[in-house]
């Protein structure tokens, strides 16, 4: 509400001259007044106007690469050149890393606005942490197409709302160089490929400790989401790590293990697989039973323009940015296939569910593995470095 | 004399001021996170208590990092010692026009990327690099001898990042050397090996000195080499840190971690002034 201060003192002065004020008030109120004004119009008066100014731009973090390059081409600048809201587009190598970034801003998360988190379990975590806001769905009409399988793991975690929207969705499987294993021996032994014998020195494995733990419940024939006997995991693990050449850290570092032929087999992202077989490289993917499944997100952290956040996040979900996006990162959007139409080049994605329904497809718990997270990635580092 | 006494701080005062703001004062914020705990949920809690200390002592597994760190350091200095000390005394002796270019090839690698330089190792020792693939093609051997994610390739990679530290301090200690002392001790009828031996080595000890602490100190806080180059058993205690901090959110113990690590350097630094004397660091600037 705009305060006309001319109108307020004319009439405070009116007053002193039909003597319903004494001089002594009058005095006082406008003392009062020049230090309101002084302090709305000087150094205040700037910041409130600034905080009311429309949002002329929005940071975005994301995995870089080719994600990044197709969130640019049919996301970010379709936004800008409607809205005329600038996305600052920033990258991360691993969710680690920029959970440590956010923490480490100033106030913590204050820095940045919307990330494309992996896992319910990051979303879980944030949302501990404190960072997570309510959207208004209603300005976000593409959230109709989008799978209700997908939004509902979120909505059980923060009261039915939601702080951000499912965006796609991916498995850690396993990987396996078709010239030395054979598809009947990997199909057959599924998990265990992982811990043959005959792959000695030639096995990888992602340093961290979920997938790992994982692959071991799997292994010893446990509900990843309910392991009854932890130490037969752990026991799994340590005998499993005497074969393994090398735990790597990074997509890229996992791809160039298995282009370059220096491990046969490894726990994999499907995308990435789906990468490395474009290219040409003799590389299968196995979803064993029970395959560690995932899905992405783009969360909107506490203190963003929500509504240019919202903005931006219908922009994401039009079925013509999303197919685009997920042609380039190679994991399937999070539309509904019986919703959206999708094209050939999405339905051959690994992951990708045609029912839309994600039946049969295990995702982990957050509840039970953030629950986990201080005690077992603690111990899995003692296990990684063979203590 | 009195009057002009605050110059020298006036001048220090930038320098001083970077120091204290970029180096001591996030010092002592690591200080006092390493006494706070840390909820499941990543996010830390202010306290002071000694939880992560006795975690790190708790058992051996966090020492045994910290003790194969400063073997790994070790070996790495007495390496690039090796390594380092001959193309140096090449240089100092060398009467080439060109010396200036010799020196230039010492620091070129330092135009690339340390990453990079440290991933092209991949290429180089790996299964289907660069020496197995002629081995292997020569018919020397049938399978890629396993080169790569191990110790070996950890040190090969901290040599190649840390070599050039080593032959810059032990060359410019060289070049400190008045050359008419040579001479002298030839014409006193020493051999080119005693005068080297008498002469030369002891009057170079301090470039030495000063090369191995800077290639000791660089060696136990790094941990690309490890991260990239090494197996499961290579990490080392910068890796655990790196753990600690970005991957388990875990900063309280990874701070704590921190300060047992550069609790330990000062020690040696100290003993190392007490027995040797820091000031022959500075002996080979000069």
């Amino acid at each position: 509400m705009k305060i006309d201060w001319n109108e307020k003192i004319d009439a405070a002065h009116e007053c002193l001259h039909k003597g319903r004020l004494s001089r002594r008030s009058f005095v006082k109120f406008l003392t009062l007044a020049g230090a309101s004004i002084g302090l709305v119009g000087g150094p205040f008066g700037r910041l409130t106007r600034s905080a009311r100014a429309e949002t002329k731009s929005i940071r975005f973090d994301g995995w870089g690469g080719t994600t990044s390059e197709a969130f640019r081409k049919y996301a970010f600048e379709p936004f800008t050149k409607a809205t005329g809201i600038k996305v600052v587009d920033g990258e991360f190598g691993d969710m680690d890393t920029y959970l440590t970034r956010v923490k480490a801003s100033f106030p913590p998360g204050g820095e940045f606005n919307l990330a494309h988190l992996s896992g319910v379990f990051d979303y879980a975590r944030y949302v501990d942490l404190g960072y997570a806001t309510q959207l208004d769905e209603s300005k976000i009409p593409n959230l109709q197409n989008v799978m209700a399988a997908m939004t509902a793991p979120y909505r059980a975690i923060t009261d039915g709302k939601l702080s951000a929207v499912p965006y796609d969705l991916g498995q850690t499987g396993i990987a396996y160089n078709t010239k030395h294993i054979p598809k009947e021996k990997a199909d057959e032994l599924g998990a265990g490929l992982l811990w043959d014998k005959e792959l000695d020195k030639k096995l990888g494995s992602w340093g961290d400790w979920r997938t790992n733990i994982w692959y071991g419940a799997l292994y010893t024939n446990q509900n990843p989401n309910d392991i009854e006997d932890m130490d037969a995991v752990w026991d799994a693990l340590k005998a499993q790590q005497g074969m393994i050449k090398k735990y790597w850290g990074s997509g890229a570092e996992l791809m160039s293990l298995l282009a370059n032929e220096e491990i046969y087999a490894t726990v994999a992202w499907s995308g990435r697989v789906a990468h490395l077989q474009e290219q040409g490289h003799p590389i299968g993917f196995l979803a064993p039973e029970n395959c560690y499944s995932w899905q992405e997100c783009i969360f909107v952290l506490k203190g963003t323009d929500l509504r240019a956040a919202e903005k931006l996040l219908n922009f994401m979900l039009e079925p013509s940015a999303a197919i685009a996006v997920a042609e380039g990162q190679k994991y399937p959007p999070s539309l509904d296939p019986t919703k959206v139409p999708m094209p050939e080049s999405i339905q051959k994605l690994p992951a990708f569910d045609p029912t839309g329904k994600l039946e049969g497809y295990l995702f982990a718990d957050p509840v039970y593995w953030n629950g986990h997270q201080l005690e077992w990635s603690e111990k899995w580092d003692r296990v990684k470095s063979g203590a | 004399m009195q009057k002009s006494s605050w110059r020298p701080w006036a001048l220090l005062a930038p320098s001083l001021t970077a120091v204290f703001l970029l180096l001591l004062v996030p010092l002592c914020f690591i200080v006092v996170y390493s006494f706070w705990l840390r909820a499941p949920t990543g996010a830390d809690i202010a306290a002071f208590q000694l939880g992560n200390y006795k975690k790190f002592a708790a058992d051996f597994f966090y020492p045994s990092i910290l003790l194969r760190t400063i073997r790994v350091a070790f070996e790495t200095v007495v390496l690039c010692l090796l390594m380092g000390y001959i193309p140096a005394y090449f240089f100092y002796r060398s009467k080439t026009r060109h010396k200036s270019v010799l020196l230039l090839l010492i620091m070129i690698p330092f135009w690339i990327s340390f990453i990079i330089r440290t991933l092209s190792w991949i290429n180089i020792l790996g299964d289907t690099g660069l020496i197995n693939h002629v081995l292997v093609r020569v018919g020397i051997i049938s399978e890629p001898l396993n080169m790569l994610y191990n110790e070996g390739a950890v040190l090969m990679g901290l040599i190649q990042y840390l070599l050039p530290f080593m032959i810059l301090n032990v060359y410019v200690s060289l070049e400190g050397i008045d050359k008419s002392l040579l001479e002298a001790a030839r014409s006193l009828g020493c051999t080119e090996w005693q005068a080297f031996r008498e002469v030369t080595l002891p009057l170079s000890l301090p470039g030495v000195s000063a090369g191995c602490l800077l290639v000791f100190v660089l060696t136990s806080g790094t941990y690309l080499p490890p991260m990239i180059l090494g197996g499961p058993r290579n990490e080392m205690i910068a890796n655990l840190i790196f753990k600690r901090v970005i991957g388990t959110l875990d900063w309280p113990f990874g701070s704590a971690i921190s300060v047992v690590l550069l609790t330990l350097l000062i020690i040696i630094i100290y003993t190392y002034n007490r027995y040797l004397g820091i000031n022959q660091i500075f002996k080979s600037l000069q």
